[in-house]
């Protein structure tokens, strides 16, 4: 007979889940796996909420199985550590991020590629190394293979570091990987949410011009002044988008709904490069002669390996950069995902779990 | 004022070529000025005499793959004489100060002028190499190898850079990887010869199955994929480093996107009016890149060509006389040509039709 949730490993676990395509989260008990050799059990304190949480509740990609236990910007104390486990100590605060599994032998696992792994697995909704379904961060706790956990560094603070864990890799890896951090040199940011603002950030700490390319004009003062970009175009404004034409070496789009590349691609110099990040439902549409006549590339990426996702912490301890963050309540996440479908968020929310996610 | 000339132009959007006489500058200090003997005809010839861009005048006299002998030089001119062969490919001019300029991608300054259809720094109009002269500033002059037929070389100067130019570009160079080419026409023909040149494995993609023979047994591809053909696209996925993309007519971008390895490069040389789909995943999560690639610098054509010269590579070409341009035109739109036309101008030319 098939095992529930509840029994099929040995440690009884809770959080809060999705059991259906409304996505509306509710307290859910479960079960984890003993701690292995090489994993390490972490205490969870708190986790981030990324908008990947709510396309998985609501089934948008269409590959969902629940019930769902979402969170990938997980904070917390290592409580065991396996007798293998080498680089962390009980007692350690550490991250978990999107990934908790991979093959750890093939080409891109030997690369420190472990998220371009066939054989990856995701930290929530997806089948582990054992075979076994995962659950993510909005829980008490989680075990994860001591390849998968993160030192976080002294610094930077749990709660606004968190989202460091996603958004934070998912801007960094491509900036070092299409080498889009020369200083001097200008970047756009399309989008001003989760990834947008602390590409923002990033990019000011590698020495770029950054401009922010947004559709809602209430974004600039907190842009300009608070985040320190150096400029804010509106991307309806047509005469400024015009006046700007040819003037970026590169741009991050963080836009995940269906939106127009033909003016992003204009902004761009000769030799230009666009990533995008977002994962719109259905296909862009890719203008070809802003490519050809300007040799111009549009590229894509994905979180980054666990060595890059390492250096990014780091780099971002010594810069300063957190995301900036609504802390909330476990029980106030249903109203937190409705007000995310609206981008009504300034611009990640954060659980605070150990304060405020109880078992019944 | 300045020197008679004479060639073939398109008066209207109709795009039919007749005879048309008109004048050349003068041979300045930095000019060099020769004597036509071959032209290729490019399809951007075939687009621009339609007006399919919107951007051409009239009287238009195409052709921008043009060779030919010199016949004076200006005085300031150092590096080529009376008797050079020579060869004047898609520009004849840049402001040879801006960043592109500076690096040698003239074209891709804001401010090049293309041998044909364009205006000039003396505001006139440039005129193409459907004619029996040139004159062309000694910057923008190729030298071409004394060991190629001049005939087929001449498509070396556009549809020869346009591809040589990205695999260069993109590190596509390397011997021993894996590069696709789509479409087996001007472009890919000539690409699947250099990519063979460096040391590469080529796997032609094509709609149908007919240049198959063509592609393995004469071209030397190593592989031939149908692209509608599920199964053959299904065993070739994730094996090549980059594509060459030739094709402008309106195409799925997805098919090709699966046979690039991860981290591989979609480049696109052929440029479709309508903008395509782009499926975002295989970006995201196998990140591949699509870019975009037109023609190269000078100095890059001129080593590509001097790379053609070593190792015999030419265009397949079909030599016609001069008074057969309308009938090449139309049977280049329905791609009826292995696989490129060139105009014996200087045996076939004449000044009355």
């Amino acid at each position: 007979m098939a095992k529930s949730p509840e029994t099929e490993h040995p440690n009884k676990a809770f959080g809060w889940a999705a059991k259906d395509k409304s996505g509306v989260l509710s307290p859910f008990h479960f079960s984890r796996r003993d701690n292995g050799d090489n994993d390490v059990t972490v205490k969870i304190l708190y986790c981030g909420v990324c908008h990947t949480d709510l396309h998985t509740i609501k089934n948008d990609w269409g590959f969902s199985y629940y019930p769902v236990v979402p969170g990938h910007e997980i904070v917390g104390i290592a409580t065991k550590v396996g007798k293998n486990v080498t680089k962390f100590r009980e007692g350690d605060r550490v991250g978990v991020g999107v990934i908790t599994g991979s093959c750890q032998s093939c080409e891109s696992c030997n690369q420190d590629l472990e998220n371009y792994c066939p054989q990856m697995s995701f930290t929530y909704n997806s089948i582990g190394s054992d075979g076994t379904k995962t659950y993510g961060g909005y829980s008490e706790s989680i075990v994860v293979d001591q390849r998968f956990v993160l030192q976080f560094p002294e610094g930077l603070p749990s709660d606004s570091g968190a989202p460091l864990l996603c958004a934070g890799i998912t801007v960094y890896s491509p900036m070092k990987y299409y080498g889009m951090t020369e200083p001097g040199k200008h970047l756009g940011v399309a989008g001003l949410g989760g990834l947008g603002h602390v590409a923002v950030k990033i990019g000011k700490a590698f020495g770029l011009k950054v401009t922010v390319i947004s559709s809602s004009p209430s974004k600039e003062d907190e842009a300009i002044n608070r985040l320190g970009a150096d400029s804010f175009l509106v991307s309806s404004d047509s005469q400024k988008m015009k006046a700007a034409i040819g003037t970026m070496d590169y741009i991050i789009d963080t836009v995940s709904a269906v939106h127009a590349l033909f003016p992003l691609l204009g902004l761009l110099k000769v030799n230009g490069k666009l990533v995008t990040l977002g994962l719109p439902e259905k296909p862009l549409e890719l203008p070809i002669f802003p490519l050809v006549l300007g040799r111009k590339m549009v590229g894509g990426s994905d979180i980054g390996g666990m060595k890059e996702t390492q250096e990014m912490l780091e780099f971002c301890a010594k810069h300063n950069i957190t995301a900036d963050i609504e802390l909330i309540k476990m029980d106030e996440i249903n109203t937190a995902m409705e007000r995310l479908a609206k981008s009504d968020v300034r611009y990640r929310f954060v659980i605070d779990v150990a304060n405020s996610l109880s078992p019944p | 004022m300045g020197k008679e000339a004479f060639g073939l132009a398109a008066k209207d959007n109709s795009g039919v070529l007749s005879t048309f006489h008109f004048s050349r500058r003068e041979t300045g200090e930095k000019d060099v000025r020769f004597k036509v003997l071959f032209c290729g005809i490019c399809h951007s010839d075939l687009h621009m005499i339609k007006n399919e861009w919107g951007i051409s005048t009239y009287p238009l006299v195409p052709g921008h793959e043009i060779v030919g002998v010199v016949t004076e030089v200006g005085s300031k001119v150092t590096k080529f004489k009376t008797g050079d062969k020579v060869g004047v490919g898609c520009m004849v001019g840049s402001c040879g100060s801006c960043d592109s300029c500076t690096e040698g991608l003239e074209n891709y300054c804001p401010k090049s002028i293309q041998t044909y259809g364009f205006k000039y720094y003396d505001d006139t109009i440039t005129y193409g190499g459907y004619s029996d002269n040139m004159v062309c500033d000694e910057g923008f002059i190729i030298r071409m190898p004394d060991n190629l037929p001049l005939d087929a070389a001449a498509p070396l100067l556009c549809a020869g850079i346009t591809v040589y130019s990205p695999l260069k570009y993109h590190g596509l160079d390397k011997p021993g990887m894996h590069i696709g080419v789509v479409g087996l026409g001007g472009l890919g023909h000539v690409a699947v010869k250099f990519a063979k040149a460096m040391g590469l494995k080529v796997t032609v993609i094509s709609t149908s199955d007919s240049k198959r023979d063509e592609a393995i047994n004469r071209l030397g591809a190593d592989a031939f994929v149908v692209s509608r053909d599920q199964k053959q696209i299904k065993d070739a996925m994730r094996t090549l480093d980059g594509i060459i993309n030739t094709v402008s007519a309106t195409h799925s971008l997805l098919p090709l996107l699966g046979l690039l390895k991860p981290k591989g490069k979609l480049v696109m040389v052929g440029a479709p009016e309508k903008p395509l789909e782009l499926p975002v995943m295989p970006l995201i999560f196998e990140r591949k890149m699509v870019m975009g690639s037109m023609i190269g610098g000078i100095k890059e054509t001129q080593e590509m060509v001097d790379m053609a010269g070593k190792h015999n590579i030419t265009a397949d070409i079909e030599l016609i006389s001069a008074d057969y341009v309308n009938t090449a035109m139309e049977r280049l739109e329905k791609a009826d040509v292995r696989y490129r036309f060139v105009i014996d101008v200087a045996n076939t030319l004449k000044p009355t039709p």
